[in-house]
């Protein structure tokens, strides 16, 4: 039998530890969202979230640190596959083209790469902005806490960020519509016609996703913040 | 009446494995409709002897899309335009009066050239080796139905057995990968009792070949799956994913 490090490295093992890492990403995601959606909370509620997360202490750290894992080895292994093609197939062909019919080849799947490398990058952008991002100081039951609030609100008026930050989340659903029915498909889970229900359910979960994120950026900079869904 | 077209023609001429490859054009005329694509590539070379060059080496056995010996890339595609049909079975009939064809041999790492349109195969060959049959005694044959096999698995076990190994599915993978053919062989024997006693090895063994061998890694485009003449779904693939998960975690 191998051994777990040489099953992880396996071929069947790199992606299957790409679906795995997928999935529980996509699982953070709807944790994230949740979240998100506290802004339309009462005028602390975003606030109390933050502050609530921060003050988990080392449990937030571990729950970073699975995070930041997850997160660099689903990476990892995405550009450790896509160099792989170059050197399983130095020569290329002069013309190719896909057959159609069963084929899953689509301008998702052949730009997971891309989109996963911009997806990277805004990440570090995101957390640049908001986790590290400086705050003014609010009091939140009698204790000192970030306005984290006070900064989205900032942040989401301003054209750049904000049509930055949707169009990075449309790269998402694009990422997410091939990587969540592919997921399942690297846990061996693929038979009968549950692959095409996975394949609606990743659209399905993609969209109401998304449309969630990116509400909440659009929504603050086209009312500039003074929305009347955002109390005050 | 058949009809006869004029056909533009495209091939890849490499004399040997180290070689540097090229294309080189020949304008064939007088190509019948019904001929098939091999049949076609038989009357190019007649005509390149008959002006004293090299004929284009290409492979070939049955012409009768049982044996998986012919596997040339038509126009970018494995097998060619149609689906379910192998080259040796795909007529000139879906082509028309001037048409262009590109032909190139299936392009991978694993699969290096040996001469033209002609690859050496033997990286299946050594994946098989690896765990893709099964340990019996030879001598008097068995009472066949001393072990009952389920309709449907055996269903199931002759749909993966259909794969000709004619290697399309790493012609056509974006990434050459060779997870649709091992993943076909050893479900086709996984889903029988007489490869129970062997398949944990089988799995493990097969997925170490294909490493070796230098094919690439599966990213679940199922582009093999649609240039599979047999029509093998990736279902194969998930399968040998379950197979080898359970593998790892049983032991020996």
């Amino acid at each position: 039998m191998p051994s777990f490090l040489k099953a992880l490295n396996s071929q069947v093992g790199r992606k299957v530890m790409t679906g795995i890492t997928g999935v529980g990403l996509m699982f953070f995601l709807i944790g994230h969202l949740l979240g998100n959606l506290t802004i339309f909370g009462s005028p602390e509620a975003f606030n109390i979230y933050t502050k609530k997360l921060e003050s988990l202490g080392p449990l937030l750290y571990l729950i970073e640190a699975g995070l930041a894992f997850f997160f660099l080895y689903h990476t990892i292994l995405g550009i450790s596959i896509w160099r792989n093609k170059k050197k399983a197939r130095p020569g290329g062909y002069k013309k190719y083209q896909s057959k159609g019919g069963a084929s899953h080849q689509s301008l998702a799947s052949k730009s997971m790469i891309y989109t996963g490398i911009i997806i990277f990058v805004f990440l570090i952008i995101h957390l640049i902005t908001f986790k590290f991002g400086a705050t003014e100081t609010v009091m939140l039951e009698g204790e000192q806490a970030r306005d984290l609030r006070a900064l989205v609100l900032d942040k989401f008026q301003n054209p750049l960020y904000t049509f930055g930050y949707t169009f990075v989340l449309l790269l998402f659903i694009f990422h997410l519509s091939h990587g969540f029915w592919s997921a399942f498909t690297s846990l061996g889970m693929k038979h009968g016609d549950f692959s095409k229900k996975m394949q609606m359910a990743a659209y399905a979960f993609g969209i109401i996703l998304m449309v969630g994120f990116i509400f909440i950026p659009l929504y603050i900079y086209f009312t500039g913040g003074q929305g009347s869904l955002i109390a005050y | 009446m058949s009809k006869e077209m004029t056909i533009h023609l495209k091939y890849w001429k490499q004399d040997g494995p180290d070689a540097r490859g090229y294309f080189e054009e020949y304008t064939l005329d007088n190509v019948n409709e019904h001929m098939s694509f091999l049949e076609m590539l038989d009357v190019l070379n007649e005509e390149l002897m008959l002006k004293d060059k090299a004929p284009v080496e290409f492979d070939y056995d049955c012409r009768e899309g049982i044996c998986g010996s012919c596997n040339l890339v038509i126009n970018g595609q494995a097998h060619g335009p149609k689906e379910r049909v192998a080259a040796c079975q795909l007529h000139m009939r879906n082509y028309s009066d001037g048409d262009h064809i590109t032909i190139e041999p299936p392009r991978a790492a694993a699969f290096p050239v040996i001469k033209d349109l002609v690859v050496d195969r033997s990286a299946f060959d050594r994946i098989i080796e690896a765990g893709g049959y099964v340990s019996v005694k030879t001598g008097a044959a068995p009472e066949a139905n001393s072990i009952p096999v389920e309709q449907e698995k055996a269903n199931k076990a002759f749909d993966y057995a259909t794969c000709i190994g004619c290697g399309a599915c790493v012609a056509a993978c974006p990434n050459a990968s060779a997870s649709l053919f091992t993943g076909a062989k050893i479900a086709h024997l996984n889903k029988l009792p007489q490869g129970e006693v062997e398949r944990t090895n089988r799995v493990v063994n097969m997925v170490d070949q294909m490493k070796e061998e230098g094919f690439g890694d599966c990213s679940n485009y199922a582009e093999c799956e649609a240039v599979c003449p047999v029509g093998i779904s990736i279902t194969a693939i998930a399968e040998m994913r379950k197979d080898y998960i359970k593998a790892v975690f049983k032991g020996d």
